[in-house]
This record gives C-alpha cells, sequence and structure tokens, in this order.
C-alpha cells in the first residue's frame, strides 16, 4: 500500500502542477527536498545516538525488564504473540509512557529498539510481523496525555486557558486508538481464518 | 504542567543511571554499545526518510490540497463544520509540521480559543504523523512488506479526527 500511495503522490503532484501552471514550484520541491530530508535526519541523529546509548543501559541492567513485567498483564493482551520473556514488551512500554507525557521526539528511540526486538522474533524479516502494525496503530494515533507542543503554541497565541484542550484531546485520541486497534483486530482474526 | 515536563526528562536519565549501577554493569560501555546502535538506526531511516519528504513535499507543493477542497466545501457546509479546518484534517497523517504551521496561522487569524482554534488544537493534539512513523519504524529494520499497517493507521487517524468534530462541539 506504501508503494502505490507513494507513486501516487508524486504522480498527482506534478501532473496537477503540470496542469495549474505551478510546476516552477515543483521544480523547486524536486531539487531541495532531498536536502530536508537531511535536515530532518540530523535532527533526529544525535537524539537516536544519545537516546540509544542510555536505553542500552536500561536493558542492560535489567530496568527494561522490570518495566515490562510492570505493564505485561495490559501489553499481553495488546500483543498476543510475544513472549513474555521479549525485551520487546519493555521498549514498548517505555515508549508508550514517554509519548503520553508528550515527549514524542525521546519517544522515537524506544520505539525503534522495540520494532528492532519485534524483528527479531519475526519470521518473515521482510514483511511487517502483527505485532509491529498493533504496535505501529499505537503509535500513530499518538496516545498523548499532555500535547506540550499544542499547549505552548496556545500559550504564545494567547490562549485564556491554554490547557482546556487536554481532555477532549485525550478522548479523542482514545478514539482514534480504540478504532485503529478494532480495526486491527478484525483484520488479524480475518486473516487467521483464510 | 509544563513543571512536570521539565523535570521527567532528567529524571528518566537519573533513574537509568543509578539503575545501572545498583546492578553493577558497566554503564559507559553499555552507553557506548547503544549509541553505535542509534548511528546505525539513523542510518537505517535515511533513504525512507528521503524518500518520503520528496513525494510528500512534491505533493504539498502543487496545492492539489486546496483543488480538492473545492469538492469537499459543500459537503463540511451540510455539516456545518468550518471550511478553514479542512486542510489541517486532510494533511494531519501526511505531515506533521504543516499542519503546525497551520494551526498556528489559524489561532493568529481566528484565535486560540475560537471554535476553528480549538478544534485545530485538538486535531494536531489527537494523531501522530502516520506516514513519517510508518516510514520511520519500518525503515530502520528494513521492513518492506507493511501488509495492512497503512490502512489501519490511517483508519485510526480518521476516527481521530471525525471524534475531534464531535467532542469539540461537545465540550464548548
Amino acid at each position: 500500500m506504501v508503494n502505490i500511495l507513494w507513486g501516487v503522490l508524486i504522480i498527482i503532484g506534478i501532473t496537477y502542477g503540470l496542469l495549474s501552471g505551478n510546476i516552477g514550484a515543483i521544480n523547486d520541491e524536486v531539487i531541495t527536498s532531498a536536502a530536508k530530508g537531511l535536515d530532518m535526519i540530523l535532527e533526529i541523529l544525535p537524539i537516536l545516538v544519545l537516546w540509544m546509548g542510555l536505553m542500552k543501559i536500561a536493558e542492560d541492567s535489567g530496568l527494561l525488564k522490570k518495566i515490562a513485567e510492570w505493564f505485561y498483564p495490559l501489553l499481553s493482551k495488546l500483543f498476543p504473540s510475544l513472549p513474555k520473556q521479549s525485551p520487546a514488551l519493555g521498549y514498548i512500554a517505555s515508549n508508550i509512557a514517554v509519548n503520553m507525557m508528550g515527549l514524542g521526539s525521546a519517544a522515537t528511540p524506544f520505539g525503534l529498539k522495540a520494532m528492532k526486538a519485534m524483528q527479531e522474533i519475526n519470521k518473515k524479516k521482510d514483511e511487517a510481523s502483527e505485532a509491529m502494525i498493533t504496535f505501529l496503530v499505537l503509535n500513530t494515533s499518538g496516545v498523548t496525555l499532555i500535547p506540550t507542543t499544542v499547549i505552548s503554541l496556545r500559550m504564545l497565541n494567547k490562549s485564556s486557558n491554554p490547557t482546556e484542550i487536554i481532555l477532549p484531546s485525550i478522548l479523542a485520541t482514545l478514539i482514534a486508538s480504540i478504532g485503529g486497534l478494532t480495526l486491527d483486530y478484525i483484520i488479524r482474526k480475518r486473516r487467521r481464518k483464510t | 504542567m509544563s513543571k512536570i515536563s521539565i523535570v521527567i526528562i532528567p529524571l528518566i536519565v537519573l533513574s537509568i543511571i543509578i539503575y545501572g549501577y545498583s546492578k553493577k554493569i558497566n554503564i559507559y560501555d553499555s552507553f557506548l554499545e547503544g549509541a553505535k546502535e542509534g548511528l546505525l538506526a539513523t542510518f537505517n531511516i535515511f533513504p525512507p526518510m528521503i524518500a518520503m519528504v520528496f513525494a510528500i513535499n512534491i505533493f504539498l507543493k502543487s496545492d492539489f490540497i486546496e483543488f480538492a477542497l473545492g469538492f469537499l466545501s459543500p459537503f463540511l457546509k451540510f455539516l456545518n463544520l468550518p471550511l478553514e479546518i479542512l486542510p489541517m484534517a486532510l494533511l494531519r497523517p501526511i505531515s506533521g509540521t504543516s499542519t503546525l504551521v497551520i494551526m498556528n496561522e489559524l489561532f493568529v487569524i481566528h484565535g486560540p480559543d475560537s471554535l476553528i482554534g480549538r478544534l485545530a488544537s485538538v486535531i494536531q493534539g489527537c494523531t501522530d504523523t502516520t506516514f513519517y512513523v510508518m516510514s520511520l519504524y519500518f525503515g530502520s529494520i528494513k521492513v518492506l512488506k507493511t501488509k495492512y499497517a497503512l490502512k489501519v493507521g490511517l483508519f485510526a487517524d480518521l476516527c481521530g479526527i471525525i471524534a475531534s468534530f464531535i467532542i469539540v462541539r461537545l465540550f464548548f
């Protein structure tokens, strides 16, 4: 599906640019977009190196296993295919916990470690496993308790109550997660049958 | 609220270090080993990141979104929803930075405490950028066949955005 979508974005962009006479802007984009991608990579590179280093300490010392044990009752229901001793559960728990605090960039390294741990027990290495997709749904629906960026921008724009959107945001994010997890569950069940 | 967020990260770092000492492991060696993995992970993310930024930026720059909005506007009017919010709702799964910019613009024009301002806040907060997370996470482990992941991720986004519309109406 990403294969299709990636191509479709480019085809629509260039075709519409040609039709609307906006092709100059597209031309600039073709030339400069790779540099923008590099900028993004350079932005996350130091964060990843630092936090993956710190997390290795947490893994080697057994702290991660402890965290995984606390959350195991809940996580085992969401990820039935992951064995209890898998370090993936610890990373998943840490990723979700940090994400909930609204610290997205600090959560990414945990997420990448979780993916790596799930890949180690994945049977088909080039294919996404069920656990990976469930984890991805949890991540993209962004279980955030404190949307820090939104609140700070509201403050900057002189909102009389910058934090009033916290509860509505939590509810909306919950519904997004529940919706995603439900579809994920239905697809998994259907795939088992066939 | 912000005070809590300020201490969280330092506290996480502190507890990792202290716990490592208490278990008598070589924390410095562990750190270096993990940091190297971080370097490798970034290396793996690089190609999918370039690919995604390329496609998304071409799409955004073509102004196709504005063209598509023309067709959707009668439908939105029928639902009594503000038109201004639509670009945000459509772009949310594709690009986090561009929706952040749009949100800020909406705050400046309509104020953060208006219906549009609140809607923008909740939409921004309710989901993460599906495309970005997908290319990042699957790219890092070189998984190319993502199966039904995108479908489920986008469905979650849709649920979140529809829920935002309803919840903001009910709350304020």
